[in-house]
């Protein structure tokens, strides 16, 4: 059946900020929806609050609105647009929920709005875990035994009859968030007691464990005619007991026969059918018994998923794009493949390579959490590779993570404690198990001692074994032979492994194998196994006979993109590679994009012209740039705009006689090095905080001494405040540098003054070496010392005067002259007493770079595509790509809010960790709230990221000595706005001399009052409290302040942890008490003048 | 250790690899087969006689062969290319390695070429003769020549290798209700169980049974099996299929059967380029207009009109289903006899069981006859 022509406009709604468990994948998914449905001559009407996406450019959508995605927000866009359908399965369960809450409040049937993708009883038979059970059962599927609790009550009892451990899952989550395995009541009443709070429907399922079988998830697709494909089969090398975000996954299943994958397959048809997905994509997840065979199936997600999107990578099976023209009407025999041109998309595709999907962590960031993998997914990212086996796409795989601890190393001398001890430590799961693995097999463990302790099957654990006996032979005396270079390439070694060990140089590996012509061929993912011609360039390194790189005329610019997500290098920097790849192809040059991460925009091979699924490493690097000169002109490459990942790249890429695009590497040197930087800020007549380079733990005492305390200390080379500390004292600086930092003069450790209260600045501007374009000036909220990326801030600036303007500028011009930018270049400043600080200068796309391209409409980072091959502003501004004069100009007030994880982790003890902000960037994403004042849009702001501000109620205030005073006048008006306060004893007294009345309410330490007056934790947890004010002490977790903290995230209530962030809620919660609630498309906002 | 290893084709192009299986040589028809799974099927279907087959997934032997899954009592390719074999077997029902059950019965192979790079080759320049050579003193010159000298499979008449010499019986499961002849031509284990599952006693008769026979038996219906070779060969079993038909003995074909109820019917067949071998294969079945994914093997098909109903002697027919992929004939049937066919594979093995169904339409079909008479 062709296009259902009754839908001439449809809302698609996306899934808001980055958070574990929901991340760049589904700006894929919504961006493909997007262009499909625009192709098609629909209307999209879209809603996202994160302005780091592709989808929320405004080319996308005909009306884009960057709103909360709640009901009420929805209703209102809703009724504004009065769209014919709304699309809410390319959203994730953000989109998924959000649609459900539309039902139930009536709006959909209201408004005359139909569902398209999956209807309300489609989603609800698929999440509903009795529903979901109901339909296993009746298509001859088999679900792991369990029981449905509502209370803590049924949950202690169910476990009784199902036997511990047990696993606990509530419904209507994502990522497994509230999950977990109880392997005792006490950990039950944790776990399923967390479980409860953050299901919407507040029940939970208790579930007999599977703890060790084998894990298959299969990517389904159906059609309004009923047909049904499977897109994709993966497997997880991690057993059932780790969630499969956090899994290693592969494709295809490696250790299936076809019986036992067609009973897979079977179900996986049956189970859409009844559940009754019409039309689009759903993953369902699968347990087999490795001993028996018998088969579990553990849940579906009736929607897109981030499964799909790896299986959209892993195949060339654009699962997105294809549920987006299945649910306006088409079936797959009518949708043609993209990459043969001739067959239809109502195929299975087959694969001829393997993937390998590796999660990345960051539980650095979170020292006290449990590092622990369980049922929550705890990854923020992942990596992907493709290669002709097994062994090479694992080890691809591995060095994509850039994680140095990640890839295989084969120590010598250990003795034999190290194996007894791997062994048994990697019974748990964790981020590095795998590499224990490989390291007690190598030490000599039998792949019987490591199944038993992992339950890794035991193909995989071959697999690594035959990687070590490998090493073995590289390492062995003697010439490394053609044969055996070659073999090892095969197997996935990276020059780095094998010169390590050969005990030589990586640049003597590369130049022999160079010596010998043994390099990578390029492969195709082509859907087929290479049945059909492809004519899509998605490629893949091998090292076999036959390269599939096209010759080509055009000019080629090559993209290095970012990289699998991590804590301070996300979405944003993809947005920025996607943009200049986009602009650049339109002024005709071959766009040439290299980058790991299967969640993105950029790894869609729509985006480029060429997209290489390559680890962002110089070796595989130097390789892609070799192949694409011998298949036509190559320009350059562009570094600038994927964050640190290629910045750290591009030195060594024009040492090895790369072009570099744009800024040059000397000048991101001089950026970058704190000494050269000193000189040209000096040079300029600038001042940055007094600091200092320590090379030993001495030499840090004796600069901080000099420029007083507190300072901010780091490790050089940094990216997202990894390793950085605020301190108050000499004690605290030895023990940060014990503990965070190897200190030696090669690894030197960055001590600068810290400018108490001062106001923070964020600058993204353009520089062509002569003329400056500054894109905008965000002021943070909170004050300086809470990582830039951790803050919320504000286009344009609150408080900053026009004097102060035209200085920020002038600073910008100097730096970005001075360091010798060649496109974009991000400036943090602080403004204290009057004095403008230059903190530090990155001279490269920023993660601001797409929130000011929203906030302005001026595409930065297409703009700064352009400067690196050589177009100049003053061009730039005649063809229209930046405004004919002035800056960029906030239309509007945006807000930027932080989106942190806390309610992720857990410390071992199943606590919860610190939910405070500090120098270290701790977020996974943001959001973006426009409006007319700041009240309202940091208000949207604070409802997108976090959940609404209270207009009434009670607020429980806590501040530290330092914050009293700023914290009189937020006080008061929220009393005067009817607030009711309550204070610890401190803080009480503090506003009452200022004539402010609060309630006094005992400390957790002070434990409840003779005549059982509760403590402010006990407050917060019983959910008396609307509002929590707490800002900590310095750093180093009171107990007080971490308790409410924690139990405001547990407890999902706001909590504010600074007397900025204070004044902002105030002014947000005065915006919604005046009952000020708009909704405007960002195209109707940029449109003004 | 394994030893230098060359696949050659009869174009002169080389692949060096490395041994695998049994040393030696070997000649046949270079064929490639996409599925991800089922290579001990694959290996077992006697449609692969006299074939060299490439497998296009990387990793081969990784859950090595079980009892269950053989699709006859023999591994019947003539050689075998693999990217990865497996060193290790790990599944819960295997109960041997792949290797070892390819050294016992003498299956030469060649392991660790770049089996796109061949696939490639042969979807352009077709399927073609090739040879195994290992542990071989020879030229590469001496290679090429030998491949040369071996058959082709055009003109190859090979039913006569794979069928059984007698007749054996598969008894119904549960209530008997038909009795279904089966014409061996290199019929899979798959086949004879699924009518079993639907209450059909399976009469697998050697493949130059002849009408009288059959009329003897007096079965439900005729089934035609799959079998390799050239469907052009085979004009005894097109006059038996004749007779079948004047008869309106209902008749059901897959594969090779399927070709030569198409010749029975007065049409030709073709050799493809390179085939259809895989699990994934798109068809539509134009009655209903639904998809299925269904399992390939053929480097035959039929010549048929896909636009209308067609005329034979024995009333009208048409093509029922095609392939979507390349629109080659993957169906017909009779309108007015009760007769069909498939190109493609409904036992599915290995595969998807999306065309399942096609047996219960056989077995309506001897019902519908029944109730008829």
């Amino acid at each position: 059946m062709p296009l259902d022509t009754s839908i001439k406009s449809v809302l698609v709604i996306g899934s808001g900020p980055i958070v574990i468990g929901q991340a760049c994948e589904f700006d894929y998914s919504g961006t493909q929806a997007c262009r499909v449905l625009r192709a098609e001559g629909i209307r999209v009407v879209l809603v996202n609050s994160n302005p780091a996406t592709i989808m929320t450019d405004p080319e996308f959508a005909d009306a884009t609105y960057i709103e909360p995605i709640t009901p009420e927000y929805l209703e209102k866009i809703i009724e504004t647009e009065r769209p014919d359908a709304v699309l809410a399965t390319l959203g994730g369960q953000t989109a998924l929920n959000a649609a459900m809450a539309l039902y139930e409040r009536g709006t959909l049937q209201k408004f005359g709005v139909r569902l398209i993708g999956a209807d309300v009883d489609a989603i609800q038979r698929g999440e509903n875990r009795e529903l979901f059970r109901d339909i296993v059962e009746k298509v001859g599927g088999e679900s792991a035994q369990s029981i449905i609790c509502r209370t803590l009550e049924d949950c202690m009892t169910a476990a009784e009859l199902l036997n511990y451990p047990v696993v606990v899952r509530p419904s209507f989550t994502m990522g497994g968030l509230g999950s977990g395995i109880a392997f005792d009541s006490l950990q039950l009443e944790q776990i399923a007691g967390a479980g409860l709070r953050h299901s919407p429907t507040s029940e939970v399922l208790l579930e007999e464990s599977i703890l060790g079988w084998k894990e298959f998830e299969l990517e389904v697709m159906r059609d309004q005619s009923d047909n049904v494909v499977i897109v994709c089969g993966i497997e997880n090398v991690d057993p059932m007991g780790v969630h499969t975000g956090d899994s290693i996954t592969v494709a295809p299943a490696m250790t299936l026969t076809d019986v036992e994958y067609q009973r897979l397959r079977d179900l996986s048809l049956k189970i859409i059918r009844e559940v009754g997905v019409d039309t689009g994509g759903c993953n369902i997840q699968f347990a087999v018994n490795p001993e028996t065979g018998r088969i579990i199936v553990i849940e579906m997600n009736p929607r897109v998923s981030r499964s799909s999107a790896l299986a959209s990578k892993a195949t060339g099976f654009p699962i997105a794009k294809i549920a987006t023209k299945l649910a306006i009407g088409y079936t797959l025999n009518e949708i043609q493949n993209d990459i043969t041109k001739v067959t239809p998309a109502s195929f299975e595709p087959t694969l001829d390579y393997v993937v390998v999907k590796v999660p990345r962590f960051a539980f650095e960031k979170f020292a006290d959490a449990d590092p622990r993998l369980t049922t929550t997914m705890k990854s923020v990212g992942e990596a992907m590779a493709i290669g002709r086996s097994f062994s090479e796409a694992l080890q691809k795989a591995l060095r994509s993570l850039e994680r140095k601890e990640a890839p295989f190393t084969w120590p010598i001398d250990q003795p034999e404690s190290v194996k007894l001890a791997l062994l048994a430590s990697m019974q748990i799961p964790t981020e590095y198990r795998l590499k224990e693995v490989q390291q007690a097999l190598w030490l000599g463990a039998t792949i019987e001692e490591v199944y038993s302790a992992t339950r890794i099957d035991r193909w995989y654990l071959n697999q690594i074994c035959e990687i070590n006996a490998h090493a073995v032979e590289i390492a062995a005396p003697g010439e490394l032979t053609e044969d055996l270079l070659k073999s090892a390439k095969q197997m996935g070694f990276s020059d780095i492994q094998i010169a390590s060990l050969r005990g030589v140089s990586e640049e003597d590996i590369r130049r022999q194998r160079h010596h010998l012509n043994i390099r990578p061929v390029y492969k195709t993912v082509d859907t087929c196994a290479a049945e059909f011609e492809a004519f899509t360039p998605y490629h893949y390194s091998s090292y076999e006979e036959e390269t599939e790189v096209r010759q080509r005329s055009k000019p080629a610019v090559i993209i290095l993109g970012s990289g699998p997500n991590r804590i301070g290098q996300g979405i944003e920097f993809d947005y920025s590679c996607v943009h200049a790849s986009f602009e650049l192809h339109d002024r005709n040059y071959e766009t040439i994009m290299v980058n790991c991460n299967p969640e993105t925009v950029s790894t869609d091979y729509d985006t480029s012209d060429r997209l290489y699924f390559e680890p962002l490493t110089l070796e595989d690097v130097l390789e892609v740039v070799y192949a694409e000169m011998q298949a036509g002109p190559v320009m350059g490459v562009i570094t600038q705009l994927g964050g640190q990942t290629p910045l750290g790249l591009a030195a060594a890429l024009k040492a090895a006689g790369v072009t570099i695009l744009g800024t040059s590497p000397e000048a991101i040197n001089l950026a970058e090095e704190r000494g050269a930087f000193g000189l040209v800020l000096k040079e300029q007549g600038l001042v940055a905080p007094s600091f200092g380079m320590a090379s030993s733990h001495q030499e840090a005492l004796e600069i901080a001494q000099r420029i007083g305390y507190p300072v901010l200390v780091r490790p050089s080379f940094v990216l997202g405040g990894r390793g950085m500390e605020i301190v108050y004292d000499d004690a605290s600086l030895g023990g940060f540098i014990t503990r965070a930092t190897d200190i030696t003069p090669d690894h030197p450790v960055l001590v600068d003054r810290f400018l108490d209260s001062a106001i923070e600045i964020d600058v993204d501007a353009l520089f062509d070496g002569h003329e400056l374009f500054l894109g905008g000036v965000m002021e943070h909220i909170e004050e300086a010392g809470i990582h830039s990326g951790d803050s919320a801030c504000v286009i344009p600036s609150m408080t900053l005067t026009p004097e102060q303007h035209v200085d920020i500028r002038e600073a910008t011009e100097k730096i970005a002259r001075g360091v010798g930018v060649s496109g974009l270049i991000n400036i943090q400043f602080a403004m204290a007493d009057r004095v403008l600080y230059v903190l530090e200068a990155n001279p490269r796309a920023s993660r601001t770079v797409p929130f000011v391209s929203k906030a302005t409409g001026v595409p930065l980072a297409k703009a700064a595509a352009r400067i690196a091959i050589g177009s100049t502003i003053a061009e730039l501004r005649e063809e229209g790509l930046l405004p004919a004069q002035g800056d960029g100009k906030a239309k509007g007030v945006s807000v930027k809010e932080a989106v942190l994880p806390w309610n992720r982790f857990r410390r071992t003890d199943g606590r919860g960790v610190d939910a405070v902000l500090g120098p270290e960037m701790r977020s996974t994403g943001e959001v973006m709230g426009i409006a007319q004042t700041f009240g309202e849009s940091y208000s949207k702001s604070q409802i997108a990221a976090f959940g609404p501000l209270p207009k009434s109620g009670q607020v429980f205030i806590s501040l530290a000595g330092k914050d009293k005073a700023s914290g009189v006048d937020p006080a008061r008006a929220l009393s005067e706005m009817g607030f009711g306060l309550i204070a610890t004893a401190g803080t009480a007294a503090y506003l009452a001399e200022h004539g402010i009345k609060a309630t006094t309410v005992r400390k957790n330490s002070e434990g409840p009052g003779l005549f059982g007056e509760r403590t402010a934790v006990d407050l917060i947890a019983s959910g008396s409290i609307d509002l929590v004010i707490n800002t900590p002490v310095g750093r180093g977790t009171r107990q007080d302040g971490w308790l409410i903290r924690t139990a405001a995230v547990q407890r999902s209530i706001p909590c504010i942890t600074t007397t900025a962030g204070f004044n902002a809620a105030v002014a947000g919660i005065a915006s919604l008490q005046r009952g000020e609630f708009s909704v405007r498309p960002l195209q109707d906002w940029l449109a003004d003048a | 250790m394994a030893t230098k290893a060359y696949l050659v084709l009869d174009d002169g192009r080389v692949f060096e690899g490395k041994s695998w299986g049994t040393t030696g040589k070997t000649f046949g028809e270079a064929v490639f087969a996409t599925g991800m799974t089922g290579y001990q099927e694959t290996l077992t279907d006697p449609s692969y006689h006299k074939q060299v087959v490439a497998m296009t997934a990387p990793h081969i032997g990784n859950t090595g062969v079980n009892f269950e899954d053989n699709e006859s009592h023999k591994i019947w390719v003539a050689g075998f290319a693999v990217r990865n074999p497996s060193t290790l077997t790990s599944n819960w029902r295997s109960s041997g390695s792949l290797e070892d059950e390819l050294v016992s019965q003498g299956i030469v192979c060649i392991q660790g070429i770049d089996t796109r790079a061949l696939t490639r080759h042969l979807r352009d320049r077709g399927a073609m003769r090739v040879g195994i050579f290992s542990d071989m003193n020879m030229t590469r010159e001496e290679m090429v020549i030998e491949v040369r000298k071996s058959p082709s499979m055009a003109g190859a008449h090979l039913v006569g290798d794979v069928s059984t010499a007698k007749t054996y019986i598969v008894p119904a499961i549960g209530e008997k209700h038909f009795r279904v002849a089966a014409i061996d031509l290199g019929i899979k284990h798959s086949t004879p169980r699924l009518l079993s599952e639907r209450g059909v006693e399976v009469h697998v008769m050697p493949f130059d049974t002849t009408f009288a026979q059959i009329q003897e038996l007096a079965p439900d219906g005729v089934f035609l099996s799959n079998g390799p070779g050239d469907p052009a060969t085979m004009n005894e079993v097109v006059d038996l299929v004749r007779s079948l038909l004047t008869a309106e003995i209902p008749i059901f074909g897959i594969c090779f059967g399927h070709q030569i109820l198409g010749r029975a019917l007065g049409f030709s067949t073709y050799k493809l380029q390179f085939g259809h071998r895989g699990i994934n294969q798109p068809v539509l079945d134009k009655t209903t207009g639904k998809v299925e994914i269904t399992a390939h093997n053929h480097g035959f098909a039929l010549q048929a009109p896909t636009d209308d109903t067609f005329t034979t002697v024995y009333g009208p027919g048409e093509v029922s289903h095609i392939s979507l992929n390349d629109g080659v004939v993957e169906g017909i049937r009779m309108l007015e006899i009760p007769a069909f066919s498939v190109q493609y594979h409904p036992e599915a093995a290995a595969g998807p069981h999306d065309a399942a169904y096609l047996f219960d339409r056989f077995t309506e079909m001897m019902s519908t006859k029944r109730v008829d008479a």
